[in-house]
């Protein structure tokens, strides 16, 4: 079986700081894995790295094309990493206005990626972008409000259905619970859970929360200064940790 | 179906002297398909430890873990989650699920992850809560609020849904009243019958002799305690 | 007689020059736009400098010119800047469209069909068609370049879905030999298909902006819409009320204090020309 992304040896620098060091492993499609760690320790690097927001200094991302089979993203043309970032790849951002045009409506929003793939015709644009805020909870009769007019928890599940409408393998995801309120956050994680089982997607989620992890991520990356400290089944991790600063991030969590 | 040869598992912590907890040494023993066998011990011998690690929860330092023709101890990620889903049910003692998430629902997900339909996937599910007892009305909501023993059988429903081949029970009759505990052990019995390889932590010593063919005491393996 | 404290055409020669290399490098790309270092021109931003500034340097002494504003020869922006050139260029003018060499013009196209030879100098405000939804210039540039045009229908999409219909009527974003979309300046959209396989030259000058860009004669200029949405040039759906015509762009002038009201062509050359060969509307005197 083919990794849907193959990240070889990749290492971002910002002066004689280290960003991420060395950081390898294979996704597989369907898989959803997790990175977590403190503030600084690497990971919203290494994700922006690996989504073609950040230049890696070394390194491969390989992703595994449906037109050409695997091909390394970072040595692409920026025409074909763009191309890729609006249809095979989607990314959610921890502040949902940085993932969203907030001038334009909720049905504007979704369907802007299937503008941008060449969808022409209006009324079939319109029942997709009605269709997917139905999927993610947002009644439709609000196709028309800009988010602007929508609740934190509702912005977040625009932009996620602004960025699954074209169906999406493999989608970034940095702290796309933070800054949300606990019950707003489970609805966020039941309907994520959903979409991506549904979908077969494949996730990366970048979080500093544990139990976002436990309930999504079939596979966990500890990272501390850059270096990945640990890696494996994500309910193995958390709960037999081998790394000394893993088993300290488990132990730092307040039991509830 | 389900073997360990010379496994041994300790645990160092680093944040406390790094003290080195030696827990298990040499454990080696097979349980056939069809069959089922109790891990017997004193409280704290390490029965839940052994279990978790046969569910790749933990990890052996050395020796194999093998389920069908995969070793654990070895096995990617990926390897272990396609187990877990196909191969390898586990019923621990507590429910974990996302919030919001109905019960029926709840009890389905094995089934819709191994690619049955939702309605076929519903209807085992409905099957399964009815025999378990949970009351119908109860079925569309999370069960994150219900009572300990109903907890408890939503979980043992989920863990039974999926024909696994192979099961770990982790105390599945405790804190049920008799009619459920009945229910529970003929689900057991009719797991062996199908061919399952099942191992069990009983504590209900005539729940363990009527469905368990042989026990094993987890004393034996523990460094120091000479079995 | 030129105004001798002035080069010809205001502008000093090097100056001229870079600006034409500005309109060569647009006209051999059609629709990119060209950054080109703006003069200040003695008029104020958003009176034209940057048509001004494109006239002053592909005017020739040999050339005739014309100004209109929004159609007409004579409000006050086209009568100064008429005087202007002839002032500093001692060029012809005329507001004859057939006779003119050069057509400088803010928010229309004349409705007699322009003819090789000729060339058109657009006033524009807000060269850039993404503006509105992508404020970054870095962004929009690399969206130019990549052709990422998916946000312009987005544009179009936010109009029907708050309207239900293309409200855009000016302004109306056009895609360019299927290559750059551009900003056709604030003409009505009724005027686009005339942008499409025109036989003269246009050029855009955006004086605040710094951009420069072109269309060679007989370029294909395809107004933007959805399948189910066609671009429609729309106009108001009269005669004129002094030439009759039923096919020209109408402006609505209010005549009272009661609410009366006539439509008449915009543009005022083609409006005379026709009352001239005998054509009466129903408002005519």
């Amino acid at each position: 079986m083919t990794p849907l992304l193959s990240v070889q040896g990749l290492s971002k620098r910002y002066g004689a700081h280290i960003g991420c060091a060395d950081v390898s492993f294979d996704l597989y499609p369907g898989e959803v894995m997790g990175i977590v760690g403190e503030s600084g320790s690497g990971k919203s690097t290494l994700l922006n790295c690996m989504a073609g927001h950040l230049a890696p200094d070394t390194g491969q991302v390989v992703f595994d094309t449906r037109a050409d089979g695997p091909q390394d993203t970072v040595t692409m043309s920026e025409p074909a990493r763009r191309m890729l970032s609006r249809t095979d790849w989607a990314f959610v951002h921890q502040h949902a206005r940085d993932g969203l045009r907030m001038g334009v409506s909720a049905g504007g929003n979704v369907g802007e990626r299937l503008m941008a793939v060449g969808a022409r015709h209006y009324g079939d644009i319109r029942g997709k972008a009605t269709d997917w805020l139905e999927r993610v909870e947002i009644d439709a009769a609000r196709v028309d409000d800009r988010p602007t007019t929508f609740s934190g928890g509702m912005q977040q599940r625009l932009q996620i259905a602004r960025n699954l409408v074209t169906g999406p393998r493999l989608v970034f995801m940095d702290e796309p619970t933070g800054g949300l309120d606990v019950s707003v956050q489970a609805r966020l994680l039941d309907l994520l859970r959903g979409l991506v089982r549904d979908m077969g997607l494949s996730a990366i989620i970048v979080t500093h929360d544990l139990a976002v992890v436990r309930l999504l991520a079939d596979r966990l990356m500890v990272m501390k200064s850059g270096h990945v400290v640990e890696a494996g089944l994500t309910d193995q991790v958390l709960d037999d940790p081998q790394h000394p600063y893993s088993q300290l991030l488990v132990s730092s969590v307040l039991q509830v | 179906m389900i073997e360990l040869n010379d496994v041994s598992k300790t645990f160092t912590l680093h944040n406390q002297g790094s003290a080195v907890i030696e827990v298990f040494n040499d454990v080696s023993f097979r349980v056939a398909a069809g069959e089922c066998v109790a891990l017997t011990g004193a409280s704290g011998a390490g029965k839940s430890t052994l279990m978790r690690m046969i569910y790749g929860n933990y990890l052996a330092q050395n020796g194999e873990i093998r389920i069908g023709d995969v070793d654990l101890v070895q096995a990617a990620p990926r390897e272990v989650i396609q187990l877990r889903r196909d191969v390898l049910g586990y019923v621990s003692q507590f429910l974990r699920v996302v919030p919001r998430v109905s019960t029926l629902d709840v009890v389905a997900e094995p089934l819709r992850m191994v690619g049955v339909a939702a309605d076929q996937a519903e209807i085992r599910a409905r099957a399964l809560l009815a025999q378990l007892n949970i009351p119908e009305r109860l079925w569309s909501l999370s069960p994150t609020t219900f009572s300990g023993g109903e907890q408890q059988r939503v979980n043992i429903a989920r863990g039974f849904a999926h024909n696994y081949p192979a099961m770990l029970l982790d105390e599945p009759t405790a804190s049920l009243d008799a009619a459920n505990r009945e229910v529970v052990l003929s689900l057991i019995e009719d797991a062996k019958a199908r061919g399952a390889a099942i191992i069990g932590i009983f504590h209900d010593e005539a729940a363990r002799a009527r469905v368990c063919d042989r026990e094993i005491d987890v004393a034996c393996f523990v460094p120091g305690v000479a079995a | 007689m030129t105004d001798q404290a002035y080069n010809f055409a205001y502008l000093d020669e090097q100056t001229k020059r870079m600006i034409r290399r500005a309109i060569l490098k647009g006209l051999a790309i059609p629709g990119y736009q060209v950054p080109f270092a703006s003069r200040e021109m003695p008029m104020p931003y958003g009176w034209g400098t940057g048509g001004v500034q494109v006239s002053a340097a592909v005017l020739t002494p040999a050339d005739t010119f014309k100004v209109i504003d929004q159609g007409a020869d004579d409000t006050t922006n086209a009568v100064s800047i008429r005087t202007f050139f002839e002032r500093v260029a001692a060029v012809k003018t005329t507001t004859v469209t057939a006779d003119a060499t050069v057509i400088q013009t803010r928010h229309r196209i004349p409705e007699e069909p322009l003819t090789e030879g000729q060339i058109l100098v657009y006033q524009v405000p807000i060269p850039e068609p993404l503006r509105f939804l992508e404020p970054r210039e870095s962004e929009t540039r690399k969206m130019h370049s990549l052709e990422e045009y998916g946000l312009m229908h987005v544009k179009l999409y936010e109009d029907i879905s708050r309207h239900g219909h293309i409200a855009t009527s000016y302004a109306y974003p056009v895609n360019v030999e299927g290559r750059y979309v551009m900003d056709p300046s604030p003409i009505p959209k009724f005027d686009n298909p005339k942008l499409n396989d025109m036989a003269a030259i246009q050029l855009f000058g955006a004086g605040r902006e710094q951009r420069i860009y072109a269309l060679p004669p007989y370029t294909q200029v395809v107004s933007l819409d959805f399948d189910d949405h066609p671009f429609e040039a729309s106009k108001a759906n009269h005669c004129c009320g002094l030439c009759g015509s039923a096919d020209s762009y109408l402006d609505e002038v209010i005549v009272d204090d009661a609410g009366g009201r006539m439509f008449v062509c915009s543009d005022t050359d083609y409006c005379e020309a026709r009352q001239a060969a005998g054509y009466k509307g129903k408002d005519a005197a």
